[in-house]
């Protein structure tokens, strides 16, 4: 694609990066209608990054959504049995508002997911996959990993019920651990239990040596589990050659009313929010009353378009101006000429406005380069 | 390099020691100027002043990597960002308020004058109660007086002033403190440097508080 990285912007040159990447590994290019049935919506709200929604009302007097998410509609049109196994990925336009930003806002989104039955091997694969899309938009990325039935074994084994799950979540997520010692301390917590959650909130490793540090926590037949998949994931990911950006990071949490295995996140740097996020969502395709397995991720490509590097600073390369008298025959044959090294704009009259590389005036006697701003 | 966010005033320079103390000095800052930033490559810090509830805008968005911002601030926008460290000063706690001889009815809409419609707002939709919210930017206490509401959601330090306006604190809703916050990208990719100050600005507290 060599034309592409001249007149691409980063975020548009990423798009079709990651559509090759994912269509190399034999995932299919999904494409789903920009309008759902709000319904959809309505009954998995929580779900959804933002809960508000951009409706009309169709022709047929049905309430309508453009759509705020592409998982949704994907799996409500995947037949689920056992020996059903899709791999897709789609490129859409999504429809959503951001927080404390107001009004909707169009997002590309990009995102692949693997539904049927998922093992060891094909979380790897789309975890190797996420990688490898951030690694497409800067060398400089990292996936955070966490596992939320490890996480519910954890609390669970502290003696956290269901009712102060979702505040116990936050503050792990914020990595608050005053407010989760405060908590502890209100329900009664046992004072090394409460330390050892924070040491596990707290944690920022890379995989292999994070796996050392939380084996020590692992008690019960919930937490074994999620641990041995992660042990799984590093040796298969160590297959793949792609574990030194593999951190594990509990703070990243999600919904456990649709997440339920692994999740993850991934981060450039200098891009000051997450701009990949995806996991394990068999608790959601249960609501759908399909019981298979099902692991996606969807990568945020808004968040790219002030990440380029500021290098073309240019509107053109070439600026051309011509004198009144000169034939437009030699005009054509000058800015053919011209272009041979990059974009030219052909004017009567010079524009003040315009950022040029040089500007060459083109009069009866030949071309004359008037300035060069390199 | 770490962009540090410190809130304009008292608290600020209150922390700021906190950090001078842990090794992370900027001579520059002490001395009057008109100069928004201050460096010292040698540690690698930078800091910077900002309206105490911008703090967070500023680290959610990365402008900032950490910042010290209140309670009181991150409960209010609710910003998504690391809350890593309780420096245990600025403590003062919100509050409901009202006139002392104030009778609270439980069959009307309650009328709120607040700095902090949002902290008020989850405190009475926890009670079910229907508030009508009056959003204010300054001298809170003056609302109930003139009748402009019936109570008031606001820090309270010693609780003088409200005193001496024949005002009170009536419930208290949580406590505040100054936080240490950072985004979390920058958590992530400068983690060493940010767990250093963070370990160092704990051990100074520690020890202040012995």
């Amino acid at each position: 694609m060599s034309f592409a990285s001249q007149v691409l912007r980063e975020d548009e040159r990423a798009i079709y990066e990651l559509r090759s990447l994912y269509s190399k590994y034999g995932y299919s290019h999904y494409r789903v209608s920009k309008f759902e049935e709000y319904d959809l919506y309505a009954k998995n709200r929580s779900f959804l990054v933002s809960e508000n929604l951009l409706t009309f009302t169709d022709t047929n007097g049905k309430l309508m959504a453009l759509k705020p998410d592409v998982t949704l509609s994907i799996i409500k049109n995947v037949v689920a049995n056992e020996s059903s196994s899709y791999k897709l990925y789609y490129d859409e336009h999504v429809y959503r508002t951001t927080v404390g930003g107001d009004g909707f806002r169009e997002i590309r989104q990009t995102g692949l997911e693997s539904i049927g039955s998922i093992d060891v091997f094909a979380e790897s694969e789309v975890l190797m996959l996420a990688m490898k899309s951030l690694e497409s938009i800067s060398k400089e990325f990292l996936l955070d990993i966490s596992h939320m039935r490890f996480l519910e074994g954890f609390l669970e084994n502290i003696g956290v019920g269901a009712e102060n799950m979702g505040e116990f979540l936050s503050l792990i997520g914020s990595k608050n651990l005053s407010g989760l010692r405060a908590l502890c301390g209100t329900l009664g917590i046992d004072k090394d239990k409460c330390e050892s959650l924070c040491v596990l909130t707290a944690m920022y490793l890379p995989i292999d040596k994070a796996l050392y540090e939380i084996k020590k926590f692992v008690k019960g037949e919930k937490m074994q589990s999620a641990f041995s998949e992660l042990e799984q994931i590093y040796d298969t990911m160590s297959c793949y050659g792609s574990t030194d950006r593999l951190y594990v990071d509990f703070s990243i949490v999600n919904d456990m009313n649709y997440y339920d295995g692994i999740i993850f996140k991934g981060f450039i740097n200098r891009i000051p929010d997450s701009i990949l996020s995806g996991g394990r969502y068999d608790r959601l395709m249960e609501k759908f009353g399909k019981r298979v397995g099902a692991i996606g991720f969807a990568v945020y490509l808004d968040k790219l378009e002030r990440f380029a590097a500021d290098e073309n600073s240019f509107d053109v390369d070439v600026m051309l101006v011509y004198d009144e008298d000169v034939a437009p025959r030699d005009i054509i044959a000058a800015a053919r000429e011209l272009g041979k090294d990059g974009s030219v704009r052909v004017l009567s009259a010079p524009d003040e406005s315009l950022r040029c590389r040089k500007l060459v005036r083109l009069g009866k006697d030949g071309i004359l380069t008037l300035e060069t701003n390199d | 390099m770490i962009n540090i966010a410190l809130p304009k005033g008292r608290l600020g320079e209150k922390a700021y020691g906190i950090f001078e103390e842990a090794g992370f000095e900027c001579p520059s800052i002490r001395e009057e100027s008109r100069k928004l930033i201050f460096e010292n490559a040698e540690v690698g810090v930078r800091y910077f002043w900002v309206k105490p509830s911008d703090v967070v805008v500023y680290v959610e968005r990365g402008a900032a990597d950490i910042g010290i911002a209140g309670k009181d601030i991150i409960l209010e926008y609710k910003p998504d960002i690391y809350e890593l460290l309780d420096l245990g000063m600025g403590k003062c706690r919100m509050a409901v308020a009202a006139k002392k001889d104030f009778c609270d009815r439980r069959d009307r809409t309650l009328r709120v004058a607040t700095k902090f419609p949002n902290i008020a707002r989850d405190y009475y939709n926890k009670q079910s109660r229907e508030i009508d919210i009056i959003k204010l930017n300054g001298s809170i206490e003056l609302a109930p007086i003139l009748e402009l509401s019936d109570v008031i959601v606001d820090i309270v330090e010693t609780g003088k002033t409200l005193y001496e306006n024949d005002l009170e604190p009536k419930q208290d809703i949580v406590d505040i403190s100054a936080r240490l916050v950072a985004n979390k990208v920058s958590h992530k990719f400068k983690n060493a440097e940010i767990n250093d100050i963070c370990k160092k600005l704990e051990k100074v507290l520690a020890q202040k508080n012995k």
